[in-house]
């Protein structure tokens, strides 16, 4: 069975200019991001993780020992799969040829605990791509190609590192389903590098955050975005990520019900999606607003029961709250972003009941 | 008079006994001069530039030069004649093997050069996707490494084989001119000059012309090809 420690990693050194000391835990399943600012050593940690640059330390992946003060494995004996930021297919391979390198040209027979040939097929929409070349692909299908061709060499532990970020706007939307898909699909445990924060607002499950070769904390998702000690809580574009699931849909006005912790949501769908199926809401932190008593008329779809867990003052205008969702507070967690001058004239404190007022959320499937 | 008619048997000899010669030299060239590429191209050993100037001195070093320690070399007193005497011979020198010996170190910078330069332009990028594939470095290199790297090969074993045919102060210096055995063409338009045969001098000289031009004519082709086809 899995547990939080499934994936244990400490890297110590130098690398080019700046030490990296980057020490952090992860659990063996769902997608656990890296996320900092652009050079602070997000990808040498997946590197060395992969055994592909040797920095001193440890990593543990799921009871295999892959390095430590006497052992390293080299990167081919590492069941890693890796996915480049650039999709770096081999030219003189056709796509089958592509996928199958791993296991030398053979398409292996599904067995318990493998990923099959044609599920990742299936999931990533390749059947038609089989017997192209790779200078023949859009930068998008060259990406999914690459990301089948990880998977398939049959990895305890997926690094991606900013499989995204080389491709445009457009290509980007037009993968992430994929991923999302994957996530659902597959048992196997996604480390995923980047330094946008819509990919981990959409992706991740857990969160590592680095800054300048440290890890600055980890942990699931939404404790780390409501974290006000952190600095993610405290940008202007602040979020949670909450997990959804699907329990009714209202044809009339076209409203998807959804159930989180604590809280039903309301919010437009495009299409009917079956009771049961899971998504992802995001709701930003300028969007939710605080009334103490339930506001008798209003247009905002979302007025939730919530508790105030916590605030933490942002400068001298502003202020941002933790809410807890539900009567009790106790249900999943929302930012809210107010005033000062608000916060004092409704007298508002630690564990006050109030009713937070939901402008927006947006839907991610999931 | 059938162009057949016009060469004589003795220029047969030397155009069969190049053409050996340079295969030969050739293949070995592809064996020894791939590993030698393959280590200035991924080493980072801080002298292994050393390395590479001493594999390109042969670009720069008059075929005197480079033929007289040749010579010394393979000769009766040198580690050549001691090789030479494992099947009873004397010496190294003014034998095809020892010509093979000369036109390898002759030519190596010609093959290993277009070598090095192609690991060099695949970067590490593709080795490490073959890696956490499972590859092993040997599958990696055979696999990925040597098929991404064909130009290069294709480039060198050309200008390997035709240097090698076209080499002639080397093969003055160790070969001789013993027929059969070290008489190769350049040697005997030379030979023929000497002694004023004038027709069978221009045969084998307007041949060269040809087999250059061809030569470099094909390669090109090749290569604008090959890297249509990379695209």
């Amino acid at each position: 069975m899995s547990s939080r420690a499934d994936i244990e990693v400490a890297f110590k050194g130098q690398l080019g200019g700046f030490p990296l000391d980057a020490r952090f835990a992860a659990p063996g399943h769902g997608i656990t991001a890296l996320f900092g600012p652009s050079g602070c050593g997000k990808t040498s940690v997946l590197r060395c993780i992969a055994g592909l640059q040797r920095l001193n330390g440890t990593c543990r992946v799921g009871g295999e020992i892959w390095q430590d003060e006497n052992t390293f494995l080299p990167p081919h004996k590492r069941r890693v799969g890796y996915v480049f930021q650039e999709a770096s297919l081999f030219p003189h391979m056709s796509v089958r040829s592509n996928l199958l390198y791993s296991s030398h040209g053979k398409v292996l027979p599904p067995a318990e605990g493998r990923v099959g040939f044609d599920e990742v097929i299936d999931l990533l929409g390749l059947e038609h791509l089989m017997a192209r070349a790779p200078q023949h692909l859009s930068g998008g299908e060259r990406q999914r190609v690459a990301i089948g061709r990880a998977l398939l060499s049959q990895p305890r532990l997926l690094l991606m590192d900013e499989p995204l970020s080389a491709l445009d706007r457009q290509t980007r939307d037009e993968i992430l389903p994929f991923l999302e898909r994957l996530h659902e699909a597959l048992a196997i445990p996604v480390l995923y590098v980047t330094h946008d924060l819509f990919e981990v607002e959409r992706l991740a499950d857990e969160l590592v955050l680095m800054r300048a070769g440290g890890v600055i904390a980890s942990g699931p998702l939404g404790a780390i975005q409501s974290d006000t000690s952190l600095p993610l809580a405290l940008q202007r574009e602040a979020a949670v990520s909450l997990d959804a699931v699907v329990k009714g849909f209202d044809e009339q006005y076209g409203l998807l019900k959804l159930d989180v912790l604590g809280a039903v949501f309301l919010v437009p769908g495009r299409q009917r999606l079956e009771a049961g199926t899971r998504l992802r809401l995001r709701v930003g932190a300028g969007d939710v607003s605080i009334a103490l008593e339930k506001p008798a008329a209003t247009s905002i779809l979302n007025v939730l029961p919530a508790r105030i867990r916590s605030a933490r003052t942002v400068d001298e205008r502003e202020m941002i709250l933790v809410l807890g969702l539900g009567e009790d507070g106790a249900g999943d967690g929302l930012l809210a972003r107010i005033t000062r001058r608000s916060w004092d004239v409704l007298g508002l404190s630690e564990g006050t009941a109030i009713h937070a007022q939901v402008k927006s959320a947006s839907l991610a499937s999931r | 008079m059938s162009i057949v008619q016009a060469l004589s048997p003795e220029i047969w000899t030397a155009v069969r006994l190049t053409i050996e010669l340079a295969a030969l030299t050739t293949a070995i060239l592809l064996v020894v001069g791939t590993p030698v590429a393959w280590w200035l191209a991924r080493s980072r050993a801080w002298w292994k530039e050393a390395v590479a100037a001493i594999v390109a001195l042969p670009l720069v070093l008059p075929p005197t030069v480079l033929g007289f320690y040749l010579l010394v070399t393979l000769g009766p007193s040198g580690p050549g004649g001691a090789l030479a005497g494992l099947w009873g011979a004397r010496t190294l020198a003014f034998t095809f093997e020892g010509l093979v010996i000369g036109s390898v170190v002759y030519s190596l910078p010609f093959v290993v050069q277009p070598i090095r330069n192609a690991f060099e332009a695949m970067g590490d990028r593709p080795l490490e996707v073959a890696a956490t594939l499972r590859a092993s470095p040997a599958r990696a290199f055979w696999t990925v490494a040597v098929p991404l790297a064909r130009p290069g090969f294709l480039t060198g074993a050309v200008l390997g084989f035709a240097h090698t045919v076209g080499e002639f102060g080397v093969v003055l210096m160790i070969g001789g001119n013993v027929p059969g055995e070290t008489k190769v063409l350049s040697v005997a338009i030379y030979d023929f000059v000497e002694t004023l045969r004038w027709r069978e001098a221009n045969i084998l000289a307007g041949g060269m012309v040809v087999f250059a031009f061809a030569v470099i004519l094909a390669m090109t082709l090749i290569e604008k090809r090959m890297r249509r086809a990379g695209e």
